[in-house]
């Protein structure tokens, strides 16, 4: 399991715009870098990342070997109520890995 | 004679002069790699962004092109029915054009995403947005890198 830092507000009030700030550990190799012996090493890549909130798909995105080691990602969601917030990162190599955090909303 | 002839040469010089500046101006300030133009109009299906209302922010002095900050932020209500559907950053001299494609909706609340990148070169970069009534608008930025991403690994 790679180590994910997620951070978003506990609690938040019906309507509020909540910041979410997403960053997993990853070397996303871009497939063209040469290793020592002069091979280059084959491309290991997270290529899709979404954000489901109560199984609802608010937020997600595809990416590309242009985006650095350790993807970061920052994005915003309105809440609704109270409930569960499934983060899901995909890649190659089989790479996939969920992350639950629950969302309080008063 | 003497002074038709004259005036004739000093004409020719004129048009001559005229033609190397036309040819001056309508370079374009810099050539766009096809690839850069071609992935924005795959995204867009074909039609041409309108620029504006999009903010594209990136440092425009990077000293480390492994991990470069990007924020992209488009301007718009975030209704049922108005908002961005899709954001896509694209690049012009890396390797590959794509950078990052998120899908959004009226539940992101406000169109506005970060994430880190990598850059080859100086270079410079095109955001687009799809918007809810099937625009499309954009954005670019200019950058200069002073350590590559992809040289030291």
């Amino acid at each position: 399991m790679a180590r994910a830092l997620i951070n978003l507000p506990r609690t938040a009030r019906r309507g509020e715009v909540i910041e979410i700030r997403t960053l997993i550990q990853h070397v996303m190799e871009t497939g063209y870098r040469p290793r020592a012996d002069g091979s280059v090493a084959p491309r290991d890549i997270i290529t899709h990342f979404t954000c489901l909130y109560n199984n609802e798909e608010v937020f997600s995105v595809e990416l590309a070997p242009a985006i650095a080691a350790n993807p970061f990602l920052s994005f915003s969601l309105v809440t609704a109520e109270s409930g569960i917030l499934a983060f899901t990162w995909t890649g190659d190599n089989g790479f996939e890995q969920t992350e639950t955090r629950s969302l309080t909303v008063t | 004679m003497s002074s038709l002839s004259l005036s004739r040469s000093r004409i020719e010089r004129r048009a001559l002069g005229a033609g190397l500046l036309a040819v001056v101006l309508a370079r374009p300030a810099r050539a766009e790699r096809p690839g850069l133009r071609e992935a924005v109009l795959g995204f867009t299906g074909g039609a041409e962004p309108v620029e504006g209302g999009v903010a594209l922010d990136i440092p425009p002095l990077v000293e480390n092109g492994n991990t470069v900050p990007v924020t992209i932020a488009v301007e718009s209500a975030m209704t049922e029915t108005e908002h961005v559907r899709r954001i896509a950053l694209f690049n012009e001299r890396n390797p590959q054009p794509h950078v990052i494609t998120a899908r959004l909706g009226p539940r992101a609340g406000r169109a506005r995403l970060s994430t880190r990148m990598r850059l080859a070169t100086s270079q410079r970069l095109v955001a687009v947005a799809e918007m809810s009534d099937g625009s499309f608008r954009s954005a670019s930025a200019e950058v200069i890198v002073t350590l590559a991403a992809c040289v030291e690994g």
